[in-house]
């Protein structure tokens, strides 16, 4: 279980961590989901005591994070956003690095990791800095978690990995889930937040919402347009101009259109477009990603700044 | 133990499968020696030079015949006239010319004086001014050879006797200085980058994540580096002893407990600039600057510290090797004992005490 209370980071002028509070459940998938900055490494490494808070405090199982970052350190796994392991050294190597130094054995966790290592151990005697992204992650999670860690901590774990990879990862952090870890990942891909039991959003140091990804889904406050058309540009333009649009995001080549809850209907929008000029659109409700929440929250927050 | 272990196999690792480093550990020690014993000599040998004999009298021809087969100095011509001296120095033809003056022989039996004018190829000016020493040496004790028999000696009689090198030979110079060189290179720099690595890579964070001691990362990152450094050290002895015949007078076991403090502080030094360094660029320019350029020009190693100016002299006993290359002189070349290298002995454990509570006190647990 990890308890977070009112952390607080700064580097010099910039606040990395705002009065951050989260608590994460025993055996629970949690996921941090933010862009680049927004202190989920930070958030991350204070809690594997690698960097100090600057107020607040975090615990680990019971375990402070300040006082107590020994033992900490002893039942945690993590895998920083870096590959890091050594490059110069074999896959079994580097796995027998980690075992040893966390006093155990390959073979005594094997059935945790073998899922995983099975995948990887074809290239067992190839070292580490020749294998491929997807290949590198398998290897680094396999070597976070050959100590038996009753806590994981992933940042950004399937960054610069192919999208199969991806998937297969995130169905082994279930599985690991199911053997009772408690896992807090970190992801800039909003794809990713369905997979996880369940979420908070982070952004310039400060959570926005912490919830399931359904119940955020279906708290989406405003209505929500998936606007077909080939002009993306134009269209996007002119709903920007339409009355109580909150925002336009493209995604791929779909337009997302916000507006506030109850004002337009789908006949319309089509209307006002018609009346600029816009022929050939389709326009439809949709329900909300995680993307349009975080972006509808991500607004709100620089209002209330 | 285990884990220290792992560590300490993990590290031989990085160390033999890294080509450079190879390089370093190795090839840089034996390129260094073989610099400093074969290509950057100061001895003179098989110097060329010219002969103009105005006089060919028993004498000049005799003082010539010593010249020659001194092994200093080699024929390369006889000029006839003046006029051709320019040209042999101009196309480094020879180095020096020796010209002996009409009636040399009777001038210095009658008068008891006669000259031989040296010119010599000045554009070099340290090796000119050898090649004009060993000349005039070997003029004076010609002298003194041929006139013993009488009361006496005509011309100047110069007596230089070079202690503890007789011969002047620079290995006697080179292989105690180089031994604080390698030693300093492999042990302080190969240390701060090794550890500086590790945070450059990422690695350094699993490190401190783990249950590692830091005790446990530094000894690991420093043993493998402990048992070359004195690999190094010997096989740089004994290359000294058998290929440049550079004794062992004093005490064995002293010189290599020496050796073996030296160590010691140049891995203490290592590991306080890799906690300064953050990449193995800056621990490399460190190391550059802070040990390999002092250690050649402060420590007395070349240039002899005492014609130092003052602030140079301070700056010079500021220097770890200064200290150690003194102690080498003393034992291997003087066979001076504890009892005279004691005080650099204390100096360089103090040295080392000083650097280990500095690294113990900033080495982090922490990232930042």
């Amino acid at each position: 279980m990890i308890e977070v209370k009112d952390l607080h980071k700064q580097y010099g002028d910039i606040v990395a961590l705002d009065k951050v509070s989260l608590t994460v459940g025993r055996g629970e998938l949690f996921g941090l989901i933010g862009p680049d900055g927004a202190g989920k490494t930070s958030l991350m490494r204070i809690l594997m005591s690698l960097l100090l808070p600057d107020g607040g405090t975090a615990t680990m199982n019971e375990l402070d994070v300040v006082k107590d970052y020994k033992e900490v350190r002893l039942i945690t796994g993590y895998m920083p956003g870096r590959f890091s392991l050594y490059p110069d050294l074999t896959v079994e190597e580097n796995l027998k690095f980690f075992a040893t130094v966390f006093g155990t054995t390959i073979q005594e966790n094997y059935y945790l990791i073998k899922d995983i290592y099975q995948q990887i151990e074809p290239f067992k005697n190839r070292r580490a800095g020749k294998l491929s992204g997807g290949m590198k992650q398998k290897l680094a999670l396999s070597c976070a978690l050959i100590h038996k860690p009753e806590i994981l901590i992933l940042d950004e774990p399937t960054t610069g990995v192919d999208a199969v990879s991806r998937k297969e990862f995130w169905e082994m952090l279930k599985r690991l889930k199911s053997m009772g870890i408690t896992i807090l990942v970190s992801t800039p891909y909003m794809d990713e937040a369905s997979m996880c039991d369940r979420i908070a959003l982070i952004q310039q140091g400060r959570l926005m919402s912490v919830a399931t990804p359904h119940e955020m889904i279906e708290s989406f406050p405003e209505d929500l347009w998936a606007v077909h058309t080939r002009k993306i540009y134009e269209t996007s333009k002119h709903l920007e101009k339409l009355s109580s649009t909150l925002s336009v995001n493209s995604f791929g080549q779909v337009l997302h259109l916000v507006t506030s809850k109850g004002v337009h209907s789908a006949e319309s929008i089509q209307k006002y477009l018609l009346e600029k000029g816009e022929l050939e659109i389709t326009i439809e409700p949709s329900s909300a990603t995680i993307e349009d929440v975080f972006i509808l929250l991500m607004n709100h927050h620089k209002h209330l700044k | 133990m285990n884990r220290f272990l792992a560590f300490l196999r993990k590290e031989f690792y990085h160390i033999f499968r890294d080509p450079r480093t190879l390089v370093i550990l190795f090839g840089i020690p034996i390129a260094q020696l073989l610099l400093f014993g074969f290509v950057l000599t100061n001895e003179v040998r098989n110097v060329k030079i010219a002969v103009v004999d105005h006089s060919k009298d028993y004498l000049s021809i005799r003082l010539t015949e010593r010249l020659l087969s001194s092994g200093f100095f080699q024929l390369a011509a006889l000029p006839k006239s003046e006029s051709e001296y320019e040209g042999l120095f101009r196309s480094s033809k020879v180095k020096e010319i020796v010209v002996f003056e009409p009636d040399f022989a009777r001038k210095l039996i009658k008068e008891g004086k006669a000259g031989i004018q040296v010119i010599a190829d000045a554009s070099e000016p340290n090796a000119a001014q050898l090649v004009v020493n060993y000349t005039t040496a070997i003029a004076n004790g010609f002298v003194k050879d041929e006139f013993t028999k009488d009361q006496k000696v005509p011309g100047i009689n110069i007596k230089v006797r070079m202690l503890f090198n007789e011969d002047m030979r620079d290995a006697y110079n080179f292989i105690p200085g180089l031994i604080a060189v390698i030693l300093m290179l492999i042990s302080a720099m190969m240390t701060a980058i090794t550890i500086t690595r590790e945070k450059e890579t990422g690695t350094m964070e699993i490190l401190l994540a783990s249950p590692l001691k830091p005790i446990q990362i530094i000894l690991g990152k420093v043993v493998p580096y402990l048992i070359l450094s004195i690999i190094n050290a010997l096989v740089v002895l004994l290359l000294g002893y058998f290929v440049f015949e550079v004794p062992i007078i004093g005490n064995l076991a002293l010189l290599l407990g020496e050796i073996l403090l030296f160590i010691f502080l140049a891995l203490s030094l290592g590991i306080l600039i890799s906690t300064f360094a953050n990449s193995q660029l800056t621990a490399l320019a460190m190391s550059g600057f802070v040990l390999m350029l002092p250690s050649i020009l402060l420590s007395g190693f070349i240039f002899p510290v005492k014609n130092m100016p003052v602030p140079l002299q301070i700056v010079a006993n500021l220097m770890p090797p200064r200290w150690f290359i003194e102690i080498n002189r003393t034992v291997m070349l003087k066979g001076g004992g504890i009892e005279t290298i004691w005080p650099n002995t204390v100096i360089l454990l103090g040295m080392s005490v000083i650097f280990i509570l500095i690294s113990i006190r900033k080495f982090k647990i922490r990232l930042q």
